[in-house]
Protein backbone atom coordinates (compact mmCIF):
# COMPACT_ATOMS: atom_id res chain seq x y z
CA UNK A 1 0.00 0.00 0.00
CA UNK A 2 2.20 2.60 1.00
CA UNK A 3 5.04 1.63 -1.82
CA UNK A 4 1.83 1.99 -4.27
CA UNK A 5 1.47 5.97 -2.27
CA UNK A 6 4.99 6.38 -3.45
CA UNK A 7 4.65 5.70 -6.88
CA UNK A 8 1.41 7.80 -6.81
CA UNK A 9 4.08 10.28 -5.92
CA UNK A 10 6.66 9.47 -8.44
CA UNK A 11 3.57 9.52 -11.24
CA UNK A 12 2.35 12.99 -10.04
CA UNK A 13 6.13 14.64 -10.23
CA UNK A 14 6.30 13.02 -13.49
CA UNK A 15 2.56 14.25 -14.99
CA UNK A 16 3.70 17.64 -13.70
CA UNK A 17 6.81 18.10 -15.34
CA UNK A 18 5.43 16.65 -18.52
CA UNK A 19 2.52 18.96 -18.09
CA UNK A 20 4.91 22.05 -18.22
CA UNK A 21 5.97 21.06 -21.95
CA UNK A 22 2.48 20.42 -22.99
CA UNK A 23 1.34 24.08 -21.20
CA UNK A 24 4.44 25.50 -22.84
CA UNK A 25 5.45 24.02 -25.44
CA UNK A 26 8.30 26.55 -26.28
CA UNK A 27 10.12 25.75 -23.81
CA UNK A 28 10.95 22.50 -25.09
CA UNK A 29 12.36 24.16 -28.20
CA UNK A 30 15.69 24.30 -27.42
CA UNK A 31 16.67 21.18 -26.15
CA UNK A 32 15.68 19.96 -29.02
CA UNK A 33 17.45 23.02 -31.23
CA UNK A 34 21.02 23.17 -29.53
CA UNK A 35 21.80 19.65 -30.36
CA UNK A 36 20.25 19.57 -33.56
CA UNK A 37 22.60 23.12 -34.43
CA UNK A 38 25.30 21.29 -32.89
CA UNK A 39 25.37 18.43 -35.11
CA UNK A 40 24.87 20.09 -38.13
CA UNK A 41 27.01 23.03 -37.71
CA UNK A 42 29.65 20.87 -36.66
CA UNK A 43 29.39 18.06 -39.36
CA UNK A 44 29.39 21.44 -41.92
CA UNK A 45 32.35 22.25 -40.18
CA UNK A 46 34.73 19.37 -39.03
CA UNK A 47 33.04 17.13 -42.16
CA UNK A 48 36.68 16.90 -43.79
CA UNK A 49 38.22 15.52 -40.07
CA UNK A 50 37.53 11.31 -41.31
CA UNK A 51 39.66 12.03 -43.99
CA UNK A 52 42.69 11.45 -41.03
CA UNK A 53 43.70 8.18 -40.36
CA UNK A 54 41.67 6.69 -37.28
CA UNK A 55 38.13 7.70 -37.74
CA UNK A 56 36.44 4.23 -38.66
CA UNK A 57 33.37 5.69 -40.68
CA UNK A 58 33.63 8.62 -43.94
CA UNK A 59 30.46 10.03 -42.19
CA UNK A 60 30.86 12.50 -40.05
CA UNK A 61 27.66 13.66 -39.33
CA UNK A 62 27.29 9.53 -38.15
CA UNK A 63 30.18 9.84 -36.11
CA UNK A 64 28.25 13.40 -34.61
CA UNK A 65 24.95 12.48 -34.48
CA UNK A 66 25.06 9.96 -31.18
CA UNK A 67 27.23 12.78 -29.47
CA UNK A 68 23.88 15.22 -29.98
CA UNK A 69 21.94 12.20 -28.50
CA UNK A 70 24.01 12.78 -25.73
CA UNK A 71 23.73 16.09 -25.35
CA UNK A 72 19.88 16.17 -26.00
CA UNK A 73 20.16 14.24 -23.09
CA UNK A 74 22.06 16.17 -20.52
CA UNK A 75 20.17 19.33 -21.61
CA UNK A 76 17.00 17.55 -20.47
CA UNK A 77 18.93 16.76 -17.37
CA UNK A 78 19.99 20.67 -16.92
CA UNK A 79 16.69 21.76 -17.75
CA UNK A 80 15.14 19.75 -14.90
CA UNK A 81 17.78 21.70 -12.43
CA UNK A 82 17.17 24.85 -13.73
CA UNK A 83 13.35 23.91 -13.20
CA UNK A 84 13.62 22.72 -9.27
CA UNK A 85 15.82 25.83 -8.68
CA UNK A 86 13.37 28.08 -9.58
CA UNK A 87 10.41 26.03 -7.62
CA UNK A 88 12.68 26.36 -4.78
CA UNK A 89 12.94 29.79 -5.22
CA UNK A 90 9.25 30.54 -5.52
CA UNK A 91 8.55 28.20 -2.37
CA UNK A 92 7.02 25.38 -4.22
CA UNK A 93 9.45 23.07 -2.77
CA UNK A 94 9.13 23.71 -0.17
CA UNK A 95 5.44 22.63 -0.03
CA UNK A 96 6.43 19.52 -1.64
CA UNK A 97 9.14 18.61 1.26
CA UNK A 98 6.67 19.50 4.04
CA UNK A 99 4.37 16.20 1.92
CA UNK A 100 4.19 12.95 3.60
CA UNK A 101 6.80 11.55 1.07
CA UNK A 102 9.97 9.79 1.19
CA UNK A 103 13.26 12.10 -0.13
CA UNK A 104 14.09 9.13 -2.34
CA UNK A 105 10.57 8.92 -4.27
CA UNK A 106 10.64 13.03 -4.63
CA UNK A 107 13.99 12.23 -6.66
CA UNK A 108 12.86 9.46 -8.71
CA UNK A 109 9.63 11.79 -9.75
CA UNK A 110 12.21 14.65 -10.68
CA UNK A 111 15.07 12.31 -12.38
CA UNK A 112 12.68 10.20 -14.36
CA UNK A 113 10.53 12.77 -16.04
CA UNK A 114 13.73 14.40 -16.84
CA UNK A 115 14.51 11.12 -18.67
CA UNK A 116 10.92 11.31 -20.28
CA UNK A 117 11.36 14.40 -21.13
CA UNK A 118 14.59 13.57 -22.92
CA UNK A 119 12.81 11.55 -25.88
CA UNK A 120 11.95 14.67 -27.09
CA UNK A 121 15.94 15.94 -28.46
CA UNK A 122 16.42 12.36 -28.85
CA UNK A 123 14.00 11.64 -31.14
CA UNK A 124 14.41 15.17 -32.90
CA UNK A 125 17.90 14.14 -33.44
CA UNK A 126 17.50 10.70 -34.83
CA UNK A 127 15.15 11.94 -36.90
CA UNK A 128 16.64 15.11 -38.34
CA UNK A 129 20.48 13.18 -38.51
CA UNK A 130 19.26 10.22 -40.23
CA UNK A 131 17.06 12.00 -42.82
CA UNK A 132 20.03 14.05 -43.62
CA UNK A 133 21.84 10.98 -44.28
CA UNK A 134 23.57 9.21 -41.09
CA UNK A 135 24.12 5.68 -41.47
CA UNK A 136 20.99 3.21 -39.84
CA UNK A 137 22.13 1.94 -36.55
CA UNK A 138 20.50 -1.11 -37.06
CA UNK A 139 17.37 -1.87 -34.66
CA UNK A 140 19.49 -3.28 -31.99
CA UNK A 141 21.84 -0.10 -32.07
CA UNK A 142 18.91 2.07 -31.94
CA UNK A 143 18.03 0.19 -29.18
CA UNK A 144 21.19 0.50 -27.40
CA UNK A 145 21.71 4.04 -28.04
CA UNK A 146 18.30 5.87 -27.06
CA UNK A 147 18.57 3.06 -24.06
CA UNK A 148 21.57 4.53 -22.92
CA UNK A 149 20.77 8.48 -24.04
CA UNK A 150 17.77 7.80 -21.65
CA UNK A 151 19.42 6.58 -18.89
CA UNK A 152 21.83 9.31 -19.58
CA UNK A 153 19.73 11.74 -18.72
CA UNK A 154 18.85 10.69 -15.21
CA UNK A 155 22.40 10.55 -14.62
CA UNK A 156 22.45 14.30 -15.66
CA UNK A 157 19.29 15.53 -13.73
CA UNK A 158 20.51 13.76 -10.27
CA UNK A 159 23.69 16.19 -10.85
CA UNK A 160 21.78 19.35 -11.62
CA UNK A 161 19.17 18.78 -9.02
CA UNK A 162 22.12 18.20 -6.20
CA UNK A 163 23.50 21.53 -7.73
CA UNK A 164 20.24 23.52 -7.27
CA UNK A 165 19.24 22.18 -4.16
CA UNK A 166 23.16 23.06 -3.17
CA UNK A 167 22.40 26.75 -4.83
CA UNK A 168 18.48 27.27 -4.65
CA UNK A 169 19.14 29.78 -6.88
CA UNK A 170 18.33 29.96 -10.91
CA UNK A 171 21.81 31.70 -11.20
CA UNK A 172 23.31 28.50 -10.75
CA UNK A 173 21.87 27.09 -14.30
CA UNK A 174 25.37 27.81 -16.41
CA UNK A 175 27.22 25.53 -13.44
CA UNK A 176 24.94 23.14 -14.51
CA UNK A 177 24.83 23.68 -18.29
CA UNK A 178 28.32 24.29 -18.17
CA UNK A 179 29.37 21.10 -16.21
CA UNK A 180 27.33 18.66 -18.72
CA UNK A 181 28.79 20.49 -21.69
CA UNK A 182 32.60 19.53 -20.17
CA UNK A 183 31.07 16.00 -19.27
CA UNK A 184 30.03 15.30 -22.61
CA UNK A 185 33.01 17.02 -25.36
CA UNK A 186 35.38 16.33 -23.12
CA UNK A 187 35.28 13.12 -24.93
CA UNK A 188 35.66 11.58 -28.29
CA UNK A 189 32.83 13.57 -29.02
CA UNK A 190 34.66 15.10 -31.84
CA UNK A 191 37.03 12.59 -32.65
CA UNK A 192 38.63 8.70 -32.23
CA UNK A 193 40.75 8.60 -29.49
CA UNK A 194 43.88 8.05 -31.73
CA UNK A 195 43.19 11.14 -33.47
CA UNK A 196 42.68 13.43 -30.17
CA UNK A 197 45.90 15.55 -29.37
CA UNK A 198 47.22 17.54 -26.33
CA UNK A 199 45.38 17.28 -22.69
CA UNK A 200 41.83 16.08 -23.90
CA UNK A 201 43.55 12.69 -25.36
CA UNK A 202 44.42 12.38 -21.95
CA UNK A 203 41.42 13.72 -20.57
CA UNK A 204 39.38 11.85 -22.49
CA UNK A 205 40.91 8.44 -22.10
CA UNK A 206 40.04 8.91 -17.94
CA UNK A 207 36.59 10.68 -18.54
CA UNK A 208 33.78 7.77 -17.73
CA UNK A 209 31.43 9.75 -19.92
CA UNK A 210 33.50 8.58 -22.76
CA UNK A 211 32.69 4.82 -22.61
CA UNK A 212 29.03 6.45 -22.51
CA UNK A 213 29.63 8.39 -26.22
CA UNK A 214 31.18 5.34 -27.36
CA UNK A 215 28.41 2.95 -26.75
CA UNK A 216 25.97 5.43 -28.21
CA UNK A 217 28.05 5.62 -30.97
CA UNK A 218 29.09 2.23 -32.08
CA UNK A 219 25.67 1.17 -34.17
CA UNK A 220 26.25 4.35 -36.16
CA UNK A 221 29.65 3.75 -37.34
CA UNK A 222 29.96 0.03 -36.94
CA UNK A 223 29.12 -3.06 -35.32
CA UNK A 224 27.16 -3.20 -31.86
CA UNK A 225 29.04 -5.82 -29.95
CA UNK A 226 28.67 -6.44 -26.20
CA UNK A 227 32.27 -5.17 -25.74
CA UNK A 228 31.62 -1.91 -26.45
CA UNK A 229 28.42 -2.09 -24.16
CA UNK A 230 28.89 -3.64 -21.18
CA UNK A 231 31.59 -0.57 -20.22
CA UNK A 232 28.89 1.84 -21.15
CA UNK A 233 26.38 0.33 -18.98
CA UNK A 234 28.98 -0.24 -16.00
CA UNK A 235 29.56 3.53 -16.06
CA UNK A 236 25.96 4.42 -16.57
CA UNK A 237 25.48 2.41 -13.27
CA UNK A 238 27.94 3.65 -11.31
CA UNK A 239 27.27 7.78 -12.34
CA UNK A 240 23.44 7.07 -11.41
CA UNK A 241 24.39 5.84 -8.15
CA UNK A 242 26.75 8.27 -7.50
CA UNK A 243 24.38 10.96 -8.94
CA UNK A 244 21.48 10.29 -6.75
CA UNK A 245 23.44 9.95 -3.98
CA UNK A 246 24.33 13.69 -4.14
CA UNK A 247 21.40 14.71 -5.10
CA UNK A 248 19.87 12.69 -1.77
CA UNK A 249 22.18 14.31 0.35
CA UNK A 250 21.03 17.85 -0.45
CA UNK A 251 17.38 16.40 -0.30
CA UNK A 252 18.36 15.40 2.84
CA UNK A 253 19.75 19.12 3.84
CA UNK A 254 16.54 20.85 1.72
CA UNK A 255 14.78 21.73 4.85
CA UNK A 256 17.52 23.04 6.71
CA UNK B 1 23.57 69.83 -30.32
CA UNK B 2 25.59 72.81 -28.18
CA UNK B 3 29.32 71.12 -26.62
CA UNK B 4 27.66 71.60 -22.62
CA UNK B 5 25.05 69.16 -23.84
CA UNK B 6 27.32 66.57 -25.85
CA UNK B 7 29.61 66.74 -22.95
CA UNK B 8 26.51 65.91 -20.64
CA UNK B 9 25.38 63.16 -23.00
CA UNK B 10 28.63 61.71 -23.15
CA UNK B 11 28.83 61.43 -19.41
CA UNK B 12 25.30 59.72 -19.48
CA UNK B 13 26.92 57.11 -21.91
CA UNK B 14 30.00 56.57 -19.77
CA UNK B 15 27.64 55.97 -16.44
CA UNK B 16 25.47 53.72 -18.46
CA UNK B 17 28.45 52.00 -19.81
CA UNK B 18 30.10 51.55 -16.60
CA UNK B 19 26.53 50.33 -14.91
CA UNK B 20 26.46 48.05 -18.12
CA UNK B 21 30.44 46.71 -17.43
CA UNK B 22 29.04 46.39 -13.48
CA UNK B 23 26.12 44.22 -13.60
CA UNK B 24 28.06 41.61 -16.27
CA UNK B 25 30.60 41.38 -13.65
CA UNK B 26 28.52 41.37 -11.10
CA UNK B 27 26.52 38.02 -12.42
CA UNK B 28 27.88 34.91 -12.91
CA UNK B 29 25.12 34.28 -15.46
CA UNK B 30 25.84 37.36 -17.73
CA UNK B 31 29.62 36.77 -18.10
CA UNK B 32 29.72 32.61 -18.00
CA UNK B 33 28.55 32.47 -21.77
CA UNK B 34 30.59 35.54 -22.48
CA UNK B 35 33.78 33.95 -21.68
CA UNK B 36 33.16 30.37 -20.29
CA UNK B 37 31.94 28.97 -23.26
CA UNK B 38 33.99 30.02 -25.73
CA UNK B 39 36.93 29.03 -23.52
CA UNK B 40 35.83 25.51 -23.22
CA UNK B 41 34.54 25.44 -27.08
CA UNK B 42 37.92 26.35 -27.71
CA UNK B 43 40.12 24.26 -26.01
CA UNK B 44 37.73 21.15 -27.40
CA UNK B 45 37.70 22.13 -30.74
CA UNK B 46 41.43 22.46 -30.62
CA UNK B 47 42.13 19.27 -28.57
CA UNK B 48 39.80 17.49 -30.70
CA UNK B 49 40.31 18.51 -34.39
CA UNK B 50 43.65 19.72 -33.96
CA UNK B 51 44.93 17.16 -36.65
CA UNK B 52 42.87 18.89 -39.19
CA UNK B 53 45.90 20.78 -39.73
CA UNK B 54 47.58 17.79 -40.83
CA UNK B 55 44.81 18.15 -44.21
CA UNK B 56 46.40 18.54 -47.43
CA UNK B 57 44.70 21.34 -47.65
CA UNK B 58 44.72 23.29 -44.46
CA UNK B 59 46.34 26.61 -44.77
CA UNK B 60 49.81 27.02 -43.33
CA UNK B 61 49.56 27.69 -40.04
CA UNK B 62 51.18 27.89 -36.74
CA UNK B 63 49.15 25.25 -35.20
CA UNK B 64 45.30 24.72 -34.51
CA UNK B 65 45.03 26.84 -31.68
CA UNK B 66 46.35 29.67 -33.60
CA UNK B 67 43.79 28.92 -36.08
CA UNK B 68 40.82 29.12 -33.65
CA UNK B 69 41.59 32.39 -31.15
CA UNK B 70 39.65 34.66 -33.64
CA UNK B 71 36.70 32.11 -33.42
CA UNK B 72 36.55 32.28 -29.78
CA UNK B 73 37.07 36.18 -29.86
CA UNK B 74 34.41 36.70 -32.26
CA UNK B 75 32.31 34.23 -30.28
CA UNK B 76 32.63 36.08 -27.10
CA UNK B 77 31.54 39.20 -28.78
CA UNK B 78 28.13 37.62 -29.86
CA UNK B 79 28.00 35.85 -26.58
CA UNK B 80 29.17 39.32 -25.25
CA UNK B 81 26.02 40.95 -27.32
CA UNK B 82 23.39 38.51 -26.31
CA UNK B 83 24.15 38.94 -22.41
CA UNK B 84 23.93 42.78 -23.08
CA UNK B 85 20.50 42.79 -24.83
CA UNK B 86 19.13 40.47 -22.26
CA UNK B 87 20.48 42.90 -19.38
CA UNK B 88 18.80 45.79 -21.62
CA UNK B 89 15.45 43.83 -21.68
CA UNK B 90 15.89 43.59 -17.95
CA UNK B 91 16.18 47.22 -17.05
CA UNK B 92 12.47 47.61 -19.84
CA UNK B 93 11.43 44.47 -17.65
CA UNK B 94 12.03 45.99 -13.99
CA UNK B 95 10.91 50.13 -15.07
CA UNK B 96 14.33 51.16 -15.59
CA UNK B 97 14.51 52.07 -18.82
CA UNK B 98 10.86 53.44 -18.51
CA UNK B 99 12.65 55.94 -16.20
CA UNK B 100 15.84 56.72 -18.20
CA UNK B 101 13.10 57.75 -20.96
CA UNK B 102 11.26 60.04 -19.03
CA UNK B 103 14.88 61.82 -17.94
CA UNK B 104 16.22 64.98 -19.81
CA UNK B 105 18.47 62.52 -21.69
CA UNK B 106 18.92 61.82 -25.13
CA UNK B 107 17.41 58.53 -25.95
CA UNK B 108 20.49 57.22 -28.16
CA UNK B 109 22.47 57.70 -25.28
CA UNK B 110 20.65 55.11 -23.52
CA UNK B 111 21.66 52.56 -26.15
CA UNK B 112 24.74 53.86 -26.79
CA UNK B 113 25.95 53.39 -23.27
CA UNK B 114 25.02 49.67 -23.20
CA UNK B 115 27.13 49.46 -26.69
CA UNK B 116 29.68 50.98 -25.17
CA UNK B 117 29.84 48.66 -22.54
CA UNK B 118 29.41 45.58 -24.72
CA UNK B 119 32.39 46.87 -26.79
CA UNK B 120 34.04 46.82 -23.26
CA UNK B 121 33.39 43.10 -22.78
CA UNK B 122 34.20 43.08 -26.15
CA UNK B 123 37.77 44.25 -25.63
CA UNK B 124 38.19 42.02 -22.87
CA UNK B 125 37.03 38.87 -24.74
CA UNK B 126 39.65 39.95 -27.07
CA UNK B 127 42.88 40.42 -24.36
CA UNK B 128 41.48 37.00 -22.54
CA UNK B 129 42.11 35.49 -25.63
CA UNK B 130 45.06 36.32 -26.72
CA UNK B 131 46.29 35.83 -23.56
CA UNK B 132 45.23 32.14 -23.26
CA UNK B 133 46.41 31.85 -27.25
CA UNK B 134 50.23 33.15 -25.65
CA UNK B 135 50.33 31.39 -22.59
CA UNK B 136 49.42 27.59 -24.73
CA UNK B 137 51.65 28.57 -27.35
CA UNK B 138 50.66 30.32 -29.89
CA UNK B 139 52.00 33.07 -31.76
CA UNK B 140 50.76 36.44 -32.91
CA UNK B 141 52.81 37.08 -35.60
CA UNK B 142 51.24 40.53 -36.17
CA UNK B 143 53.17 41.32 -33.01
CA UNK B 144 51.71 43.91 -29.95
CA UNK B 145 50.16 46.18 -33.17
CA UNK B 146 48.43 43.15 -34.50
CA UNK B 147 47.40 42.51 -30.73
CA UNK B 148 46.36 45.77 -30.98
CA UNK B 149 44.23 45.52 -34.03
CA UNK B 150 42.50 42.22 -32.57
CA UNK B 151 41.40 43.79 -30.02
CA UNK B 152 40.01 46.99 -31.61
CA UNK B 153 38.41 44.57 -33.92
CA UNK B 154 36.72 42.53 -31.35
CA UNK B 155 35.39 45.77 -29.91
CA UNK B 156 33.93 47.00 -32.71
CA UNK B 157 32.38 43.78 -33.50
CA UNK B 158 30.92 43.69 -30.29
CA UNK B 159 29.17 46.76 -30.61
CA UNK B 160 27.42 45.83 -34.10
CA UNK B 161 26.50 42.78 -32.29
CA UNK B 162 25.04 44.25 -30.37
CA UNK B 163 23.10 46.72 -32.08
CA UNK B 164 21.22 43.53 -33.22
CA UNK B 165 20.60 42.65 -29.50
CA UNK B 166 19.52 45.85 -28.67
CA UNK B 167 17.13 46.00 -31.12
CA UNK B 168 15.46 42.99 -29.84
CA UNK B 169 16.09 43.94 -26.47
CA UNK B 170 13.95 47.39 -26.92
CA UNK B 171 11.16 45.14 -29.86
CA UNK B 172 10.38 43.08 -27.23
CA UNK B 173 11.30 43.90 -23.80
CA UNK B 174 11.40 40.99 -22.74
CA UNK B 175 14.67 39.21 -21.67
CA UNK B 176 13.61 35.76 -22.73
CA UNK B 177 13.45 36.17 -26.00
CA UNK B 178 16.57 38.04 -26.20
CA UNK B 179 18.00 34.54 -24.52
CA UNK B 180 16.05 32.58 -26.90
CA UNK B 181 18.83 33.81 -29.55
CA UNK B 182 21.58 32.24 -28.12
CA UNK B 183 22.00 29.26 -30.51
CA UNK B 184 21.29 31.26 -33.41
CA UNK B 185 24.48 32.92 -32.56
CA UNK B 186 26.29 29.50 -33.03
CA UNK B 187 24.22 28.72 -36.12
CA UNK B 188 25.16 32.08 -37.95
CA UNK B 189 29.67 31.57 -36.82
CA UNK B 190 28.85 27.56 -38.10
CA UNK B 191 27.81 28.88 -41.29
CA UNK B 192 31.09 30.71 -41.44
CA UNK B 193 34.23 30.16 -42.21
CA UNK B 194 35.19 31.11 -37.93
CA UNK B 195 36.18 27.48 -36.78
CA UNK B 196 37.56 25.99 -40.44
CA UNK B 197 38.96 27.21 -43.52
CA UNK B 198 35.45 28.08 -46.07
CA UNK B 199 37.14 25.94 -48.77
CA UNK B 200 37.34 22.69 -46.39
CA UNK B 201 33.70 23.29 -45.52
CA UNK B 202 31.08 21.14 -46.63
CA UNK B 203 28.59 22.08 -48.32
CA UNK B 204 26.07 24.02 -48.24
CA UNK B 205 27.94 25.47 -44.96
CA UNK B 206 30.87 26.42 -47.42
CA UNK B 207 28.89 28.46 -49.26
CA UNK B 208 26.71 30.31 -46.58
CA UNK B 209 30.47 31.01 -45.22
CA UNK B 210 31.26 32.32 -48.71
CA UNK B 211 28.38 35.01 -48.36
CA UNK B 212 28.73 35.77 -44.25
CA UNK B 213 29.50 38.90 -42.89
CA UNK B 214 30.99 36.80 -40.06
CA UNK B 215 33.28 35.34 -41.65
CA UNK B 216 35.02 38.65 -43.14
CA UNK B 217 34.66 39.68 -39.53
CA UNK B 218 36.73 36.85 -38.38
CA UNK B 219 39.42 37.03 -41.07
CA UNK B 220 39.95 40.30 -39.71
CA UNK B 221 40.53 39.08 -36.71
CA UNK B 222 42.71 36.16 -37.64
CA UNK B 223 44.94 37.62 -40.01
CA UNK B 224 47.15 39.85 -37.28
CA UNK B 225 47.78 36.61 -35.31
CA UNK B 226 48.29 33.81 -38.40
CA UNK B 227 50.04 36.31 -40.83
CA UNK B 228 50.83 40.11 -39.79
CA UNK B 229 48.74 42.56 -40.71
CA UNK B 230 47.26 43.20 -43.91
CA UNK B 231 45.55 46.39 -45.30
CA UNK B 232 43.08 44.59 -47.34
CA UNK B 233 41.70 41.58 -45.10
CA UNK B 234 41.53 44.58 -42.39
CA UNK B 235 39.11 46.64 -44.31
CA UNK B 236 37.34 43.61 -45.61
CA UNK B 237 36.47 42.70 -41.66
CA UNK B 238 35.57 46.20 -40.94
CA UNK B 239 33.09 46.23 -44.00
CA UNK B 240 31.86 42.92 -42.29
CA UNK B 241 31.35 45.08 -39.20
CA UNK B 242 29.85 48.10 -40.45
CA UNK B 243 27.43 45.70 -42.38
CA UNK B 244 26.20 44.25 -39.15
CA UNK B 245 26.35 46.87 -37.58
CA UNK B 246 24.25 48.95 -39.83
CA UNK B 247 21.77 46.62 -39.85
CA UNK B 248 21.75 46.97 -35.58
CA UNK B 249 21.65 50.72 -35.66
CA UNK B 250 18.45 50.69 -38.27
CA UNK B 251 16.50 47.77 -36.63
CA UNK B 252 17.23 49.27 -32.99
CA UNK B 253 16.01 53.28 -34.11
CA UNK B 254 12.90 51.52 -35.62
CA UNK B 255 12.34 49.43 -32.64
CA UNK B 256 12.70 52.60 -30.43
CA UNK B 257 10.33 54.86 -32.56
CA UNK B 258 7.87 51.44 -32.21
CA UNK B 259 8.06 51.67 -28.11
CA UNK B 260 7.48 55.06 -27.98
CA UNK B 261 5.22 55.51 -30.10
CA UNK B 262 2.97 52.56 -28.52
CA UNK B 263 3.64 53.94 -25.13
Amino acid sequence: MTAALHLDAVGALMRRALNELLRVPGAAIPGVLAPSLFMLGLTGAFGELTELRGFETDSFLSFILPVSLVQGATFAGAATGVNLARDIEIGWFDRLLAAPTPRPALLAGIVLSASLRSLLPITGVLVLGLALGANWPGLGGLVVAVGLAFAFAAVAASWTVGLALRFKTQAAAPLMQASMFVAVLFTTSYAPQEVLTGWLATVARYNPVTRIVEGVRQGFVGEVTWAETWPALAVLVVLLVLMAAFALRGLRHAGD
Amino acid sequence: MTQASVGQSLRVVGALARRSIDQTFRRPQFLAPILLFPTLLLAINVGGAGRAVDLPAFPDVGGFLDFQLAASTLQATMLAAVSGGVALALDFELGFNDRLLAAPIPRVAIIAGRLAGTATMGAVAAVWFLVLGLVFGAEIVGGPAGALMVIALSALSAAAFGGLGAALAVRSGQASVVQGTFPLAFVILFLSSAFFPQELMQEPASTAAAYNPLSFIVEGLREPVLYGISGETILEGLGGIAVVGVVGVVATALAMRARLRAA
